[in-house]
């Protein structure tokens, strides 16, 4: 496969406070075993060398795991392929010419810091709300001091996989976050260990999610359908039995 | 307390609790509305007669106005709330595969809200003298709007609008109150569709009938 050009519109912000505006760049030589921030990098190198300010975006691992990365591509959270980050977007998945609008994630609980970059800091004081087991710090305990089956024990990891990357709120018509929420509930209340805590995590949980200015959920499905982990509705359905039971 | 009864989740319950009470009170409805179809308008008017003066059917019907109430101001407040999490929209719009109908369920849910004022001046207000008509005689007032085909259209168009709303309220009811898993939520699917497309299209034929055959 050829190197492409493409046309990029990117949402461009100074910061917070700064009102943003779409700015247009013309990108030739895009290799197509790139991946999407690799394409970004480029991006990035030909403005510095100009002289101009490089546009700014999230990243860490870009092995998938980490939540760092993620941007609204033409209309889809991460790209249009489902199961992946924006990282492991490869660019094959372009065509040469196309136009590609890149935006940040758009949520009222997630407002833009600088171009791409959202502050996602209310994924973690939902977190800090609740989203842990209180244990004795120390050694660690015998692994099979209390028994999970193991399809407990995979339920729990499916939900466990979240990476906070915030791709179900930008995706949810009403930035809902009940699809990260519920997989942060479920991790724990699939095992013994989280049950002890289940009630009062439920609660706060749900409290800190409605403080922070999230939407509500209508079952639309969007988030399952752009999560980069393939994270179920049925982790909702679950939250919302975790949570009639808290009362 | 309060957040206790409007968290996210609370508020969700409530809506899926009001609708599914209000989704059993449609096939009475339409029991009823099928005696339309006969040519003698005793059976009709005496449902109508029974509907209005049976006690407990009065108790039921000031449980059903209160749902009906329950169920679109807390509809408002969840998509004012809804509209609000998001105060920037998005240049391209969302292209993530999700059920068609549940993006306009404040609309379609609006347009029945809307058929339901019509038809309470039409019929209910009749029945409280508020507007001019013949309470013991609704067979003849429902026959006579039929007759208006711009009624009709409008008839057919909120009943086709009820049943995209109704097709996604019954899955989004059961997923609220927690019922989800790989035996039951397409058993739902099925009966959602079944229940949509049969309630409106039993209640959409009766104009139908009424103009082509008699």
């Amino acid at each position: 496969m050829p190197d492409m050009k493409l046309k990029l519109k990117i949402w461009r912000q100074k910061n917070a406070k700064t009102k943003g505006s779409f700015v247009s760049y013309d990108l030739d030589n895009v290799s197509p075993d790139m991946s999407f921030l690799e394409m970004l990098d480029a991006l990035n190198k030909r403005l510095v060398e100009a002289g101009k300010e490089p546009v700014a975006f999230d990243h860490d691992c870009r092995e998938g795991i980490c939540g760092s990365c993620g941007m609204y591509i033409n209309g889809y959270p991460h790209g249009p392929v489902p199961g992946l980050t924006t990282c492991h977007l490869a660019m094959r998945y372009f065509n040469d010419g196309d136009s590609i609008t890149i935006e940040p994630w758009r949520a009222k609980a997630f407002p833009v810091i600088k171009d791409l970059i959202v502050d996602r800091s209310a994924f973690d004081r939902i977190q800090v709300a609740g989203g842990f087991i209180s244990v004795t710090a120390g050694a660690a305990a015998e692994a099979n001091a209390i028994l999970v089956s193991k399809v407990k024990s995979d339920e729990a990891f499916d939900s466990a996989i979240c990476i906070g990357c915030g791709a179900c709120v930008a995706s949810c018509k009403n930035a809902s976050a009940m699809l990260f929420v519920s997989a942060k509930i479920s991790q724990f209340a699939l095992l013994p260990q989280g049950k002890v805590e289940a009630k009062a995590r439920v609660r706060a949980m749900i409290r800190e999610m409605d403080k922070q200015g999230f939407g509500n959920c209508s079952n639309t499905g969007a988030c399952e359908a752009q999560c980069p982990k393939q994270i179920k509705l049925t982790n909702i359905a679950r939250l919302n039995r975790e949570y009639y039971k808290a009362y | 307390m309060n957040k206790i009864l409007f968290s996210a989740v609370s508020k969700k319950f409530v809506m899926a609790l009001a609708g599914l009470f209000l989704l059993l009170f449609l096939p009475v409805h339409l029991g009823i509305n099928l005696m339309l179809l006969k040519d003698d308008p005793q059976p009709f008017n005496s449902a109508a007669h029974f509907m209005a003066t049976f006690p407990l059917v009065k108790v039921v019907e000031i449980l059903l106005f209160l749902t009906i109430l329950i169920h679109v101001v807390y509809g408002i407040t969840l998509q004012i709330q809804n509209w609000l999490s998001r105060p920037v929209r998005y240049e391209v719009s969302n292209r993530s595969e999700t059920s068609a109908f549940s993006k306009f369920m404040i609309w379609t849910g609006g347009s029945v809200l809307i058929f339901l004022i019509i038809h309470f001046f039409n019929f209910y207000f009749i029945k409280l003298g508020l507007v001019e008509g013949d309470p013991e005689n609704f067979y003849s007032i429902a026959w006579q709007l039929f007759t208006f085909p711009g009624y009709v259209i409008l008839y057919w168009v909120c009943f086709i609008l009820l049943g995209f709303h109704l097709f996604h309220a019954l899955q989004s009811a059961f997923q609220t109150l927690g019922l989800k898993n790989d035996f039951w939520t397409p058993v739902i699917r099925g009966l959602a569709l079944i229940y949509a497309i049969v309630l409106p299209l039993g209640f959409a034929v009766i104009p139908l009938v009424i103009w082509l055959f008699k």
